[in-house]
C-alpha cells in the first residue's frame, strides 16, 4: 500500500467534503445578514422568520465544517509533514493566521448568533451574525492565499531544502490570489443564493399558506442577487484563465487539453484525451476561439503539453474533464439566473411552474462547480504539490500505507454517514418550512439570568416534532 | 532589529505554547468532561441540560487545539514534522472522534428517533478523545521515538503501551473532573446533585492517576528523575506537587460546599499544576530524547511575524471569548419534567 496515492486520495476526499461547507456557509451567513438588515430596517417580519430559519440550516452545516475542517489541519502534518518541513517558513504565518483572525473569531460569536437573540437584544445579536460573516471571509482570504502561493510560488528564498520568506505581503499577495479570491467568494456565494432559490422554489411549488410570502421573499432576493453575481462570476474565471496562462501553462495547456503549441488554436468543447499517443480523439472543436478566449487575441499563443516531459505533466483527462463540468454548470446557472430576469419582467415569476421545477433540480449545481473546480486547480498543479518546487512524492510523511489505509476508511463511512445525516436533518427543516417557526416569536424573555430560554426551546420543539 | 535577534524566541514560543495547551485543557477538557459523565445521567433531560450549558461554546474551545497545531508547526516544524507522522493513528482517532462529538451537538438539538445515535456518539466520542490525547501525552513523555535524520523511523503502534494506556485513562478521569465542577457550577437542583456526585469518584481516581504517573515516569526515566531529585531543583519544583495536593484537597473540602465555583476553580489549578509539572520534567525538549526546542525552531523571520500575530490577537481573542461566556452566565434552569 502505497502511503502517497493513499494520502493523496485520503487529502481528496476530506477537503472535498470540507469545501462543501464553507462553500454553502459563507453564502449562507451573509445572506442571513442581509435578511436581519432588511427586517431591522423594514420591520416586515417575513424577514426576521427567513433570518431564523436559515440560522438553523446554517447551523448545521457551519458545524460540519468546522468538524471537517479541523481534521484537514492537522493532515497537513499527519499526511504532509514533508511539505509541512519544507515550506513552513512561508505558509505557517497564513495558516496561524488565519486561526487567530478567523476561526477564533466565528468561534467566539457563533454562539451569541444561534442562541443569544434573546439574550443580548436585536442589535447584537446582529453584530455578531455580521462578525461571524465577517469572519468567514476572512478564513477564505488567509486559505486561499496559502493555497495561492502554493500554485504561484513568489517572495521566497530557497535554503538547504527549506523555502523561507522574504516579504510577508509578497507571499500573502501572490500573483494567482486575487484570481483565486474572487472566484473562490463569488462562487461561495452562488452555491448559497442557489440553495435559497432551490429551497424557496419547493415552497413556492407546495403552496403551503403559511410559507408562501416568506418563500416569494427570498426567491425574489436571491434571484436578483445571482443575476448579479453568475455573470461576475464568469468575467472573474475569465481573468482566472489569463493569470492561469501566465504563470501555470500546462495547467492550462491540461485545461484545453492542447498537445502543441501554437497560435490561432481552436477551443475544444469536448474530446477524450489520449496521453499515449498525445491527442484528443473524438475531439470536437470551433476554430480561432481557443486563441480568443484563452489569451484575447486571434494570434494568442498557447503552449501545449509537449513542451515539458510527460513525467512533468498534470493528468490531463480529470483536468479537461472537471473544467467542462465547472463551465457547464455556470452556464447552466447563468441560464436560471437570466430567466429569472425575463419572468421577472413578464410579470410571472411566481407562477412558472416548470422555472420552478428548474430551480429545485440546480440546487446542487454550485457545489458541482465548486469541486470541479478546486479539482481543475489542485490536480492541474500535479505533479507538484508546490509548483515547480516540490514534487508531491516528496511532501509526503514517514508513515505506513496501513495506517493511512486505514484512516482513509474510517473517514469515508463516517463521513458519509454525516453527510446523510445532514441531508436527514436539513430536509427535514426544509420540509417543515417556515410555518412552524413563526409561533416562537410570542414567547417573551424569561424572567432573571437563566439558561438558554429552554423553555422556549421546548415550545419551539413540540412544535417542531 | 538587534535586540530582536538577540531575543531568545524558542523559549518564548515554548511558553506561548505551554499557555495554549493548558487553556486548551482546561476549556476542552470541561467540555469533553461533560460528554465523559453523558451516560451516568440519570434521565434524558439532565443530558439535554448538560450538553445545553456547553453548546454556545464548544466550538470556541476546540480551536485552542487547532492554534495548538498551527503554533507547533510555525514555531517548531522539526518536532510539528516528527510528532505527528508518529503519533498518526491516535491523532487520527482523536480527529474522528472529535467529529463525532462535535457534529453530536447540532444533530441531537433535533430530536426525533435518532436522538439516541448521537446521544452514544457525543458521549464515545468524548470519552475517545480524551483517551488519545492522554495516550500520546505519556508517550510523549515516555520518551524514546525512533528518530533518524530529522523524520520519525518507528511504526505506527510505538505509542501504544501500558503507560500510554494509564495516562489515557488518567486524562479521561481528569476530564470528567472538569466536566464535573464545571456541571456544580452551571446547574442546580438534582442535575448539580448527580453533578457533584461524579465530581468525587472522578476526583478519586484522577488523584490516583496522577500519582501512578508520577511515580512511574520518576521510576523509568532517569532524566526526569534526576530532574526532580537533585538540589536545588527539588526545592525550586517542589511547589507544584504542593500546589496539586493543595488543589485537589480543595476540590474534595468544596465538593458539597455553598460556593458552587469553588470546586471548578480548584480543579483547574490541579490541572494547571499537573501540566506544570510535565512540563518541567521535559523541559527544554521538543521531542524528548530527540530534538530540544532550538533544534526545533522555525526561521528567526517566521518567529518574529509569529510573535507579533500571537501578541497582538490572542489578548483581543480572550476578551471576546470572556465576553461570550459572560453573555451565557448563570444558571440553567433545571428541566422541566412534562415540558
Ligand atoms: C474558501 C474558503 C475555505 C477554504 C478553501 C478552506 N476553508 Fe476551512 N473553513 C472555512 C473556509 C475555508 C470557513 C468558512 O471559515 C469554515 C467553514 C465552516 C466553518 O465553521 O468555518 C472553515 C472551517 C475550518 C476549520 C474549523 C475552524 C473552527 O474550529 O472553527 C479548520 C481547522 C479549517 N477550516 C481548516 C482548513 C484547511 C487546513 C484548509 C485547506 C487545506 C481549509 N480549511 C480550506
Ligand atoms: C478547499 C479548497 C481545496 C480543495 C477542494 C482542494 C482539493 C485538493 C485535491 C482534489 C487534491 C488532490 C490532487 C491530486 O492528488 O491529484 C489536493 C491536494 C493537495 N492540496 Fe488541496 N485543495 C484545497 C485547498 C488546499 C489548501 C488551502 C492547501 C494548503 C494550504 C492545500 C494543500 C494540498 C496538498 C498539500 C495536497 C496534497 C498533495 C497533492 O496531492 O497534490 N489544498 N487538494
Ligand atoms: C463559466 C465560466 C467559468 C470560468 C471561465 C472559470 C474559470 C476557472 C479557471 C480557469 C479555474 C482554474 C484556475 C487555476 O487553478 O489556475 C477555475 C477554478 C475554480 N472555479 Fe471556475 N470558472 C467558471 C465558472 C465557475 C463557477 C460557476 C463556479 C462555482 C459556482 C466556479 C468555481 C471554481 C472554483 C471553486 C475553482 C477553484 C479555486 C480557484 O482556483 O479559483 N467556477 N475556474
Amino acid at each position: 500500500m502505497d502511503p502517497v496515492l493513499l494520502s493523496r486520495l485520503q487529502f481528496a476526499f476530506t477537503i472535498g467534503y470540507h469545501i462543501l461547507w464553507p462553500a454553502f456557509t459563507i453564502g449562507i451567513a451573509w445572506f442571513i445578514v442581509i435578511l436581519n438588515a432588511i427586517w431591522l430596517t423594514t420591520r416586515k417580519t417575513v424577514y426576521r422568520d427567513l433570518a431564523r430559519f436559515w440560522i438553523r440550516i446554517f447551523a448545521l452545516a457551519f458545524a460540519m465544517g468546522v468538524v471537517t475542517g479541523v481534521v484537514i489541519s492537522y493532515e497537513i502534518g499527519l499526511n504532509w509533514s514533508g511539505y509541512a518541513h519544507a515550506s513552513v517558513d512561508v505558509i505557517g504565518p497564513l495558516l496561524t493566521l488565519e486561526v487567530l483572525t478567523a476561526f477564533f473569531l466565528e468561534a467566539g460569536f457563533i454562539g451569541i448568533m444561534l442562541f443569544g437573540e434573546r439574550r443580548v437584544g436585536e442589535r447584537l445579536h446582529f453584530a455578531a451574525c455580521m462578525i461571524v460573516a465577517i469572519g468567514t471571509l476572512i478564513s477564505a482570504f488567509w486559505i486561499v492565499s496559502a493555497n495561492s502561493w502554493m500554485q504561484t510560488p513568489v517572495a521566497f528564498t530557497a535554503a538547504g531544502g527549506h523555502l523561507v520568506a522574504t516579504d510577508f505581503w509578497g507571499v500573502v499577495f501572490n500573483p494567482s490570489m486575487p484570481y483565486r479570491l474572487a472566484h473562490m467568494v463569488l462562487a461561495s456565494f452562488i452555491t448559497g443564493a442557489f440553495v435559497v432559490i432551490g429551497v424557496s422554489a419547493f415552497w413556492i411549488v407546495r403552496g403551503r399558506e403559511g410559507d408562501q410570502s416568506a418563500a416569494r421573499a427570498a426567491f425574489s432576493l436571491s434571484l436578483w442577487l445571482v443575476a448579479i453575481l453568475v455573470p461576475l462570476q464568469i468575467f472573474a474565471g475569465d481573468q482566472h484563465g489569463l493569470n492561469t496562462r501566465k504563470y501555470q501553462p500546462m495547467k492550462l495547456a491540461a485545461i484545453e487539453a492542447r498537445w502543441d503549441t501554437a497560435k490561432r488554436v481552436p477551443i475544444t468543447v469536448i474530446a477524450w484525451p489520449n496521453p499515449d499517443a498525445e491527442r484528443n480523439d473524438y475531439a470536437i472543436e470551433i476554430p480561432l476561439l481557443g486563441s480568443i478566449i484563452l489569451a484575447h487575441s486571434l494570434d494568442g499563443e498557447v503552449k501545449g503539453l509537449k513542451e515539458v516531459p510527460a513525467t512533468e505533466r498534470p493528468p490531463v483527462l480529470p483536468v479537461f474533464l472537471a473544467f467542462r463540468v465547472m463551465v457547464g454548470c455556470g452556464v447552466v446557472l447563468l441560464g436560471i439566473a437570466f430567466a429569472g430576469l425575463y419572468l421577472r419582467w413578464r410579470g410571472t415569476l411566481f407562477r412558472a411552474r416548470w422555472y420552478h421545477y428548474a430551480c429545485v433540480v440546480c440546487m446542487p449545481l454550485g457545489f458541482i462547480a465548486t469541486l470541479a473546480g478546486w479539482t481543475v486547480t489542485e490536480v492541474g498543479r500535479q505533479p507538484f504539490v508546490i509548483y515547480g518546487l516540490l514534487r508531491t512524492a516528496d511532501a509526503v510523511s514517514p508513515i505506513a500505507g496501513g495506517a493511512v489505509f486505514g484512516s482513509l476508511a474510517v473517514a469515508l463511512v463516517l463521513y458519509n454517514l454525516l453527510l446523510l445525516s445532514f441531508f436527514f436533518y436539513g430536509g427535514r427543516l426544509v420540509w417543515r418550512g417556515i410555518q412552524s417557526l413563526t409561533p416562537i416569536s410570542p414567547v417573551a424573555r424569561p424572567a432573571g439570568v437563566v439558561g438558554m430560554a429552554p423553555a422556549a426551546k421546548k415550545t419551539i420543539n413540540e412544535l417542531v416534532v | 532589529m538587534n535586540s530582536l535577534s538577540n531575543f531568545d524566541f524558542s523559549v518564548a514560543f515554548a511558553v506561548a505554547e505551554a499557555f495554549i495547551i493548558a487553556l486548551y485543557v482546561v476549556l476542552d477538557g470541561f467540555d469533553l468532561g461533560v460528554g465523559i459523565l453523558f451516560p451516568f445521567a440519570p434521565r434524558p433531560a439532565e443530558r439535554d441540560l448538560m450538553i445545553e450549558t456547553l453548546a454556545p461554546v464548544w466550538d470556541g474551545n476546540e480551536t485552542w487545539l487547532v492554534l495548538g497545531g498551527m503554533v507547533l508547526l510555525g514555531a517548531f516544524p522539526g518536532a510539528f514534522a516528527i510528532l505527528l507522522p508518529a503519533y498518526y493513528v491516535p491523532l487520527a482517532l482523536m480527529l474522528f472522534a472529535l467529529v463525532l462529538r462535535g457534529i453530536s451537538f447540532e444533530f441531537r438539538a433535533q430530536g426525533g428517533p435518532l436522538q439516541v445515535v448521537w446521544t452514544v456518539a457525543f458521549a464515545g466520542g468524548s470519552a475517545l478523545a480524551a483517551f488519545c490525547q492522554g495516550a500520546i501525552l505519556g508517550s510523549f513523555v515516555g520518551g524514546g521515538l525512533q528518530v533518524v535524520g530529522g523524520r520519525f523511523a518507528g511504526g505506527p503502534f510505538d505509542w501504544l503501551s501500558l503507560f500510554s494506556i494509564i495516562t489515557g485513562l488518567g486524562v479521561i478521569a481528569g476530564y470528567g473532573l472538569l466536566g464535573a465542577c464545571w456541571l456544580i457550577w452551571k446547574t442546580e437542583d438534582d442535575t448539580q446533585i448527580f453533578a457533584r456526585e461524579l465530581a468525587f469518584t472522578t476526583l478519586l481516581c484522577t488523584g490516583a492517576a496522577i500519582v501512578v504517573v508520577s511515580l512511574w515516569t520518576a521510576f523509568s526515566v532517569p532524566q526526569i528523575a534526576e530532574r526532580w531529585f537533585t538540589l536545588p531543583n527539588l526545592f525550586l519544583l517542589a511547589p507544584l506537587p504542593l500546589i496539586a495536593l493543595a488543589a485537589w484537597i480543595g476540590v474534595l473540602r468544596s465538593l458539597w460546599g455553598p460556593r458552587d465555583w469553588v470546586p471548578f476553580l480548584c480543579a483547574i489549578l490541579l490541572f494547571l499544576a499537573s501540566l506544570g509539572g510535565l512540563g518541567a520534567s521535559i523541559w527544554p525538549q521538543a521531542v524528548p530524547g530527540v530534538m530540544t526546542i532550538w533544534e526545533a525552531s522555525s526561521a528567526h523571520r517566521t518567529q518574529v511575524v509569529l510573535s507579533g500575530a500571537l501578541l497582538g490577537i490572542v489578548p483581543v481573542i480572550l476578551a471576546y471569548t470572556a465576553f461570550s461566556y459572560w453573555t451565557f452566565r448563570g444558571k440553567m434552569p433545571a428541566p422541566e419534567v412534562n415540558t
